[in-house]
């Protein structure tokens, strides 16, 4: 980050360990959804897990694409949360509407096999593959075959431009961040923390266990492209293994 | 051509800025632009420019700059001694600079960021539709430095209406309403109580990402990581030291301490000219009526 002294930006890679997505199931009512308020201008949907987060962040750009939403500047997805700010109409009651409405839906099932998909090309050769694989209770080898075996998906971005929190791990692999955090992880290092695998899109500092690393990570961000970021919520990601050294 | 202004003194930190960088923060993108909008806007006004032009935000030294052409110039924000060539000229109103004169806006005398609003507007090659520099995720053009050359826009046509308008001044006493949520539960109430009642100082810690405070710390109601989560302009997140950071326009999109509330943001211009030491006093606006749900959480 270019910032050495950020506002106690507490985001850091820190997303906590273990806040993991529940297994697939069939759709969620209004149930576990709150809506707190965010100032004037915004309300924070807190959803009982990430997959229930994923599924209502999905279902708000759905009612949106359709034009069935109040007119919102941002939609946010967090780890369990989704924020939605700069709400037009910011008169007490418009939100409080608005806050009622998005208490009341009706959640489809998050689908994880539809949209956007995105392959990105990496080297399994992460300083932390040995650890990752005791942990695991894997073959250094194995490690590989089950990350690239597995279908990930964009839950929310943050920490900086491009980086994307993905989620499709499954429980029993989700490993806490390293004690002793690294002062300095390059860019393009494949890592793993909690629920979450991620590609670092510049050097930074940073806790997760790295697996291997995207050669050419210039591809997650590119201001002048179009779309910007290769990773943005909802899109669904596989790594594809380049090469394996053991 | 437009034409151009050349950086003669960079200052301390000055840097491009307009209304910043809006819709993309689902990307990690935060949102820029200039602190002290209503300066950013009047400026513009004065010059003759749309509110939206890019101006330069000066930090507590101000800059100097030389256009290549004739330019109506206006140094608002922060007062400070305005000169051209070495004469002084009027702060806070429109005046010419003829081509190849240097316009200095002299370090602050009260506040902290002067805007320099140029006729035609600053014209760096914008990102994401945006002009601003963002000094969190380092998007836009880079802090200014000697000999920078920044393209000026097309001059406006005829003169600007007015010539002369009130400027608020920095604040004495910065007085921030504050509107409790999304995480004031994680608070125990004699730390909301220390929020609002008690003395708070500007640090000299703040920066574009956050107003910092000294005071006493606010004791968290219960413990544990705070899953990372969307953030607001003006929210107002307590780290683990317990001192309140008011989150200004470089705020991280996302994170992972509780915001306790959140600063209105017509405040924050006042947020932008407090100098280091100023009290600073949160006063409630008010326990929103956003809550709802069927969750079992009753309200607070």
């Amino acid at each position: 980050m270019s910032t050495g002294a950020g506002a106690g930006a507490g985001t850091g890679m820190g997303a906590s360990a273990g806040a993991g997505a529940s297994a697939g199931s069939g759709g969620h009512t209004g149930a576990g959804i709150e809506v707190l308020p965010a100032g004037p201008g915004a309300l924070l949907v807190e959803l009982s897990c990430g997959e229930h987060a994923e599924a209502f962040h999905a279902e708000l750009l759905r009612r949106r694409a359709l034009g069935e939403l109040p007119a919102v500047r941002e939609i946010v997805p967090g780890a369990r949360t989704v924020l939605l700010d700069g709400i037009a109409d910011r008169t007490p009651d418009g939100r409080a509407r608005l806050a009622r409405e998005l208490a009341s839906w009706r959640i489809p099932a998050l689908r994880r096999d539809t949209g956007e998909t995105v392959e990105i090309p990496v080297v399994y050769d992460g300083p932390d593959l040995a650890d990752v694989a005791a942990a695991w209770g894997v073959t250094v080898a194995e490690v590989p075959r089950i990350h690239a075996g597995t279908e990930f998906r964009v839950a929310f971005c943050g920490f900086a431009p491009g980086f994307g929190y993905l989620t499709g791990l499954p429980e029993h692999l989700h490993l806490p961040r390293r004690a002793t955090p690294r002062t300095r992880v390059p860019a393009g290092a494949l890592a793993l923390a909690g629920a979450y695998t991620g590609v670092y899109p510049r050097p930074s500092p940073g806790g997760w266990q790295l697996i291997g690393r995207m050669p050419e990570p210039g591809g997650l961000w590119n201001p002048a492209r179009e779309p910007a970021a290769l990773l943005s919520p909802g899109v669904r990601v596989r790594f594809v293994a380049a090469e394996v050294r053991s | 051509m437009n034409g151009a202004v050349e950086v003669v003194r960079a200052g301390a930190l000055t840097t491009v800025q307009d209304a910043g960088r809006i819709g993309w923060a689902h990307l990690g993108v935060p949102r820029a632009g200039a602190l002290d909008a209503p300066a950013r806007r009047l400026a513009n006004r004065l010059a003759g420019n749309g509110a939206d032009a890019a101006v330069l935000e000066t930090t507590v030294t101000g800059c100097a700059v030389r256009p290549d052409r004739p330019v109506v110039a206006v140094v608002g924000g922060a007062p400070c001694r305005v000169t051209v060539d070495g004469r002084p000229v009027a702060w806070g109103t429109p005046v010419r600079v003829p081509a190849g004169a240097v316009l200095d806006a002299g370090p602050a005398v009260r506040g902290l960021r002067s805007y320099l609003a140029f006729g035609g507007g600053l014209l760096p090659e914008p990102v994401l539709g945006s002009r601003s520099a963002d000094l969190l995720s380092g998007l836009g053009p880079a802090p200014l430095r000697d000999g920078d050359v920044l393209p000026l826009g097309q001059a406006p046509a005829g003169l600007p209406g007015a010539d002369a308008v009130p400027w608020p001044g920095a604040p004495a006493e910065l007085v921030l309403p504050l509107h409790l949520g999304p995480r004031h539960t994680w608070f125990t109430d004699e730390a909301l109580r220390t929020l609002t009642t008690a003395e708070y100082r500007v640090s000299a810690h703040s920066n574009r990402i956050g107003l910092r405070t000294r005071g006493p710390a606010l004791n968290r109601a219960r413990e544990g990581e705070l899953p990372s989560e969307g953030m607001v302009l003006g929210a107002v997140q307590v780290p683990p030291d317990g001192r309140p950071v008011v989150f200004l326009n470089d705020h991280p999109t996302t994170g992972g301490y509780p915001v306790v509330g959140v600063v209105h943001e017509t405040a924050l211009a006042g947020a932008a000219q407090a100098v280091p030491g100023t009290r600073v006093r949160f006063v409630c606006a008010g326990r929103d009526a956003g809550r709802s749900g069927t969750g079992a959480t009753p309200l607070p």
